[in-house]
């Protein structure tokens, strides 16, 4: 076990942060390297173009509730991770390197940023059309105004950061 | 080139595949799906400018993800660009008329040329749209703390009540931009 991550200054949400990132904490010196994580975001991101979830006219599709697909998606892709999720985490127990699965679980608070912050997400989601998957899987295809759109979203990022002390958690 | 390849998948083969990066990145070694924490990584390796959210060992953290979102970004490209589908998406017919009654009427590629082609960057509505919406995004997520892989498959996967709360939000955000924002930010020039 590596050291966890530096101490934050602002002692309030600093559980938060931590558990946020925690998971990296528990570094695995056997854990495979970083091709494995490029090939694995590769297939992600032809599954995300593929399966047309990163289409704007899919995700108009979706809002105004007059098609299937993202709904399929969604309904399909979820029973999966759960079932996939608990099992790893109930039965086998182990990741590849014989590490102890460990996810640090997501503190409630008030339930304020998840429910602001998910809305504000979601405007901005019907706007672009794009969760921040897709925006890079869109740039990847072509689309490279999405470039603009990555670094309008890291500076929307890098507010939050400057402002979080400022916001109802 | 065979059409197989260039042609788009259902649903039923597309969410399923999407579902498994949950319990593969966690089996791979303990790391979290979430894409969103790159805008943070990237913000961190970049100008953390003494923000205790942004300060904190970037390449230790975040060097897997940043690796595969580097990935999704030559995914993309092989299935997007290189791969393309040639036809315009099969969109619902009520989802057409109503893209037509907003202007958008051009359905090949991704997303509408009308919106994001650079020359849209000149107008206010494609800066909105573009410059507007990715802030909101990248905003939103960091406050929620996930976007729909972190919270709306890994946290829902691991049934977390954040994770459910941040997806409602989600959805009340997209209904509202649809509904509201997208057509009046369409109505301008």
């Amino acid at each position: 076990m590596t050291t966890p991550v530096a101490p934050r200054a602002d002692v309030e949400l600093d559980d938060d942060d931590v558990h946020e990132l925690s998971a990296e904490a528990t570094r695995d010196p056997s854990a495979p390297g970083l091709w494995i994580y490029l090939l694995a975001g590769t297939v992600f991101g032809i599954v995300l173009t593929k399966g047309e979830a990163i289409s704007w006219f899919r995700i108009q599709e979706m809002f105004r509730f007059q098609g299937f697909h993202m709904f399929g998606i969604f309904a399909t892709a979820l029973p999966t991770a759960i079932v996939g999720v608990q099992l790893l985490k109930r039965r086998w127990r182990r990741t590849l390197g014989g590490q102890a699965i460990a996810i640090p679980p997501k503190h409630l608070g008030s339930g304020v940023r998840y429910a602001v912050g998910g809305t504000i997400f979601g405007l901005g989601w019907a706007l672009t059309g794009a969760c921040p998957g897709p925006l890079f899987a869109l740039l990847g295809s072509g689309a490279t105004t999405m470039a603009v759109a990555i670094a309008s979203a890291m500076l929307g990022t890098w507010t939050y950061g400057r402002l979080r002390h400022r916001l109802p958690h | 080139m065979p059409d197989i390849l260039l042609r788009p998948w259902p649903w039923y083969v597309a969410g399923p595949l999407i579902g498994l990066f949950a319990p593969l990145l966690l089996w791979l070694g303990n790391r979290l799906f979430g894409v969103s924490s790159n805008l943070r990584h990237l913000c961190s390796a970049i100008a953390p400018r003494g923000i205790p959210y942004l300060t904190y060992d970037w390449r230790r953290e975040g060097g897997w993800n940043l690796a595969f979102v580097a990935g999704i970004v030559v995914g993309g490209l092989l299935a997007g660009l290189v791969f393309a589908n040639p036809e315009p998406v099969a969109v619902a017919a009520s989802t057409r008329a109503s893209l037509a009654s907003l202007g958008i009427h051009e359905l090949t590629g991704l997303v509408p040329r009308e919106l994001f082609a650079w020359s849209s960057l000149t107008t206010v509505r494609g800066w909105i749209v573009i410059v507007g919406g990715g802030f909101l995004v990248g905003f939103g997520t960091a406050y929620a703390g996930g976007c729909t892989s972190g919270h709306g498959i890994s946290g829902v996967a691991n049934l977390e009540t954040p994770s459910f709360i941040a997806l409602g939000g989600f959805f009340a955000g997209g209904l509202l931009g649809t509904f509201v924002l997208l057509p009046l930010v369409l109505g301008l020039r």
